[in-house]
């Protein structure tokens, strides 16, 4: 007797269980408008979509209205850089009066092969670099994703305290 | 095995083992592991794991990396523990150098910390549910899991492989919201605790398909020095944040969660209590979180004394054990990982044989592997 | 009263101009490739409304939107997968029993076809209206696993050779309690006939008007079906988690396409089966009780179309099946097994005789 009462406790058990898990997803089914967790990604790229600030899409150099940069091309990132995802190539010129200066000629950056990590801007001693969020960075061919970050003709601005400094 | 292969007589039945390879491309393994299951129809009669397929040699790497950039490759290990993989890392160095990190980079690195078990454990749950098959809840879990991943997002700038715990502190500090952030988050996330309740804790198929499954006994769990919380529902004390405490959690008011029942549903309700922990101890750290510096300053190259150093930290699967060996220069001579999953792996055998083809799945979820853990 | 066309007459007015034209014979072959060319299409109407349904039922329970990109609510998706999966190769492996690895697939279908033939659609429209439908169709349903068996046997494959014996193991459990709840059905209707049981839940329907014994069978009904489907939590064949596919993990293309045609049209048939059984089939509802109040409810249910009663209640049941499907975890194979040999055969068999009592006695409304 005993056995049959535990055998119709058991059942009675189970199905009570079972609409529990039954009841959650029929609640989730009749609210979908306002549970949905999904984002309609194409649909909603000007609109809702929510990139934080601070994620980590791509580095770029900023440059000014004066088309200048702040990029001393002391190579420091590219030593940084775990992957190599970063090529300084400098210059040398001569300046007005005279001196030999080593300047930036292309700040080259490997999109394809960086890993976010930060550490390039972490390693800048100008804040010259920075991350932007921007995510949709896919192209057809991985050769693309080679970009040179300084503009043509931009040049580096004149920091008046690193002067001031340095006389 | 002992037992021979016996030559049957005419009017017996003629039974065959045979062998089947579970991976390492397969729904169930998460990942490239192959499994070499010797099957007598339904019943699993043997397991042999065979790793390697994702081995991407990191301790190798780390050799030629100095110790600043060698700390990002961590993140790649056990990727759902990316934070507390770092932290080991930056843990290691930091005691080489002899460096005290401040009040709030200790506070923001276990607030990361038990965010990322938080996590992890959330994704577990998705998962362990689905090779169940359940395919529901793995939504659930990603919805809860999603929500701490804005916070990381926000805050450290990436979502899954983040270089953000460095030597010295953290590589940025917090957003003035991020205390706000978190509290309106937890409180959601134990709003949600129920519907797991609800759907699979309470559910009687769920209890019975892990009920009394996969036997781990004590002794077992220690000498395959499995760790985390496949350890800890064999009744094995192991909780390296209580008994190597390190950076401040020896502070912190948080159990160790045991369970003694040593099977399925024994680290699912381990894993289960684990997270309630984490909140809690998050809970604690924003009441009141320190300001003052998020990092202290170390120089651009680090070089570690020549000598040995070990640290351990309890991430999401166990323990993670850090070794270096440092000859003096900027690359460590041999760094050594013990992580977690490589251990656990050997669980799986002395699980499951003897059982069901299905209970397989089940094992391996509830041990939860991550199998880039396993290789390195 | 709104004069409506009845599908007698539709039938009627075909015969009549059949028999016009032809004689008698050519007009009873062309009749019955009419209506099994009809039955088809329907049914493939319904599937192609299943498939699409699953996904949102899935998505709605899962917290996502489903399909919503080909066409206006991604209603055209599945005819997108269809075309999809025509444009595929059909391979086999390469040491498969290519004879029986090709038979399978439509070996199945055929199957599951010929369930229709005894169903009554609408007053009057039955392909085969014999004294034994029922019968036909237990027997037939039970013939569907040898086409999961020769898939999973011939593709050479240990996750499809698993997944077919689940398979076998399991129809031939839970045709058991499936069938004594059809039983229970029928020892209420008092024939095998569908069209005979459907009118006699004229005055209410059997899970209404049979007491309890009919709910508990509708319920091991509901349970031993969906197993027959190998629908979750029952998918033991297909346990993506265990066996990648199951049986059907070499098949590729549309020979996927018709196992996968399959699984719906099961359901289809077992949810036409179960509404024919204790919810009337094509019957409005009626309540067995002889108030003034009960008649006007039960004359105003009748202008509720039939079909829309037929399909209402198929597609209910179907929406049962795929909530079961998208809530609970799977069993393993031995607790599937208790659960029919334990649970399900000693509970219709005492429900059966239960039954019994109550016809005896008069006890049904
Ligand atoms: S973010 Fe990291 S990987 Fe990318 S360029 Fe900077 S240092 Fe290199
Ligand atoms: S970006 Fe910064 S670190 Fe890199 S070369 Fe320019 S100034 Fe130096």
């Amino acid at each position: 007797m005993k056995s049959l009462f535990n055998y119709i406790k058991e059942v009675v058990y189970a199905f009570v269980s079972l609409a529990k898990g039954l009841l959650l997803t029929l609640r989730y089914f009749v609210t979908i408008r306002k549970v949905n967790i999904t984002e309609e990604y194409p649909n909603n790229r000007t609109t809702t979509i929510s990139v934080k600030e601070r994620f980590y899409g791509e580095v770029v150099l900023p440059h000014d209205e004066n088309n200048e940069h702040k990029c001393t091309a002391c190579t420091l990132c590219q030593i940084a850089c775990p992957n190599n995802s970063i090529q300084i190539i400098s210059k040398q010129i001569e300046t007005e009066d005279g001196k030999k200066k080593r300047v930036l000629d292309k700040w080259v950056y490997h999109l394809d092969s960086c890993t976010f990590c930060y550490q390039c801007i972490d390693a800048c001693p100008q804040d010259a670099i920075e991350m932007k969020n921007s995510f949709e960075l896919s192209v057809y061919d991985r050769t693309k994703l080679i970009y040179q970050l300084n503009r043509p003709g931009s040049k580096l601005k004149e920091k008046p305290t690193v002067k001031e400094q340095q006389s | 095995m002992e037992n021979q292969p016996t030559t049957p007589s005419p009017t017996e039945l003629r039974t065959e083992e045979f062998v089947v390879n579970i991976g390492p491309q397969h729904p169930a393994t998460h990942g490239v592991l192959r499994i070499e299951a010797t099957l007598d129809g339904e019943t699993v009669k043997d397991i042999l794991p065979h790793l390697g397929y994702i081995h991407r040699g990191i301790e190798k790497m780390t050799e030629s990396m100095p110790y600043k950039q060698s700390i990002y490759l961590t993140s790649r290990m056990d990727y759902l523990s990316a934070h507390i993989n770092n932290h080991a890392c930056s843990l290691a160095i930091e005691n080489a150098l002899g460096i005290e990190v401040s009040a709030r980079a200790k506070a923001i690195r276990i607030i990361m910390d038990e965010l990322q078990r938080l996590t992890s454990h959330e994704l577990w749950w998705g998962s362990c549910a689905m090779d169940i098959g359940a395919v529901t809840p793995f939504f659930l879990g990603f919805r809860d899991r999603e929500r701490i991943l804005e916070i990381f997002e926000a805050n450290t700038g990436n979502r899954l492989t983040m270089n953000y715990i460095i030597p010295g502190g953290v590589m940025r500090d917090v957003l003035p919201s991020f205390v706000t952030d978190v509290k309106e988050l937890l409180k959601k996330i134990k709003g949600y605790r129920h519907e797991y309740d609800q759907l699979i804790t309470g559910n009687f198929i769920f209890q019975h398909r892990t009920q009394g499954v996969g036997y781990l006994s004590k002794e077992q769990a220690i000498s395959l020095a499995c760790s985390g919380p496949v350890a800890r529902a064999s009744g094995v004390s192991c909780d390296v944040r209580k008994h190597y405490p390190y950076d401040g959690y020896e502070k912190l008011d948080f159990n160790e969660v045991i369970d003694y029942g040593c099977d399925n549903w024994a680290r699912y309700l381990v894993h289960m209590e684990e997270m309630n922990q984490s909140i809690h101890i998050i809970e604690q750290l924003l009441d009141n979180f320190p300001t003052g510096e998020y990092r202290t300053k170390i120089k651009g190259i680090i070089k570690l004394p020549e000598g040995e150093y070990y640290q351990r930290v309890e991430t999401a699967r166990g323990e993670l054990g850090v070794y270096i060996v440092a000859d003096g220069s900027n690359k460590p001579y041999r760094m050594k990982f013990r992580t977690p999953s490589f251990s656990n792996l050997g669980a799986v055998k002395p699980t499951t044989v003897g059982l069901k083809i299905a209970d397989l799945m089940a094992n391996m979820s509830t041990i939860d592997l991550v199998v880039p853990d396993i290789d390195r | 009263m709104i004069s409506m066309i009845e599908f007698t007459d539709i039938t009627a007015w075909i015969h009549s101009l059949l028999l016009s034209v032809m004689t008698p014979t050519w007009t009873y072959i062309v009749e019955l490739a009419l209506s099994g060319v009809t039955a088809l299409v329907v049914l493939l109407v319904c599937v192609i409304i299943m498939v699409y349904m699953e996904r949102k039922v899935a998505g709605f329970m899962q917290l996502r939107w489903g399909p919503n990109r080909v066409g206006p609510y991604g209603i055209f998706q599945v005819i997108a997968d269809v075309i999809k999966l025509l444009l595929k190769e059909s391979f086999s492996p390469n040491r498969a029993d290519k004879v029986m690895f090709n038979i399978a697939p439509a070996l199945a279908l055929c199957v599951s076809l010929m369930a229709l033939a005894p169903i009554s659609w609408a007053p009057g429209l039955t392909m085969w209206d014999t004294n034994i439908g029922i019968l036909f169709i237990t027997a037939i349903s039970s013939m569907g696993v040898i086409g999961i068996l020769m898939a999973g046997w011939s593709s050479n494959n240990k996750y499809s050779l698993i997944g077919a014996m689940r398979s076998g193991a399991q129809i031939v459990s839970y045709e058991l309690s499936a069938g004594l709840s059809i039983v229970t059905a029928v020892a209420l209707a008092g024939t095998l006939s569908t069209n005979g049981i459907i009118q006699s839940q004229a005055d209410g329907w059997w899970i209404l008007k049979g007491q309890i014994p009919a709910i508990i069978a509708f319920l091991i009904y509901v349970i031993a079906s969906t197993a027959e489907c190998n629908r979750a939590p029952f998918d033991l064949a297909e346990a993506e988690s265990e066996l990648t596919a199951g049986y059907h993990t070499e098949y590729a293309g549309m020979q996927f396409g018709i196992f996968y045609l399959n699984e719906y049209i099961n359901m289809a048939i077992v949810s036409i089966i179960a509404s024919t059984l204790f919810l009337g089939g094509w019957m409005p509802f009626h309540l067995p009780f002889d108030y003034p109040v009960v008649h006007v409810f039960n004359h105003i249910m009748d202008f509720i179309p039939t079909w829309m009663w037929f399909f209402g209640k198929m597609f209910l049941i179907i929406f049962f099946m795929m909530w079961f499907r998208w809530t609970f975890p799977r069993l393993r194979i031995d607790q599937l097994l208790k659960l029919e040999w334990k649970y399900l055969l000693p509970i219709s068999i005492v429900n059966l005789l239960f039954a019994a009592v109550i016809i005896v006695l008069h006890w049904h409304l």
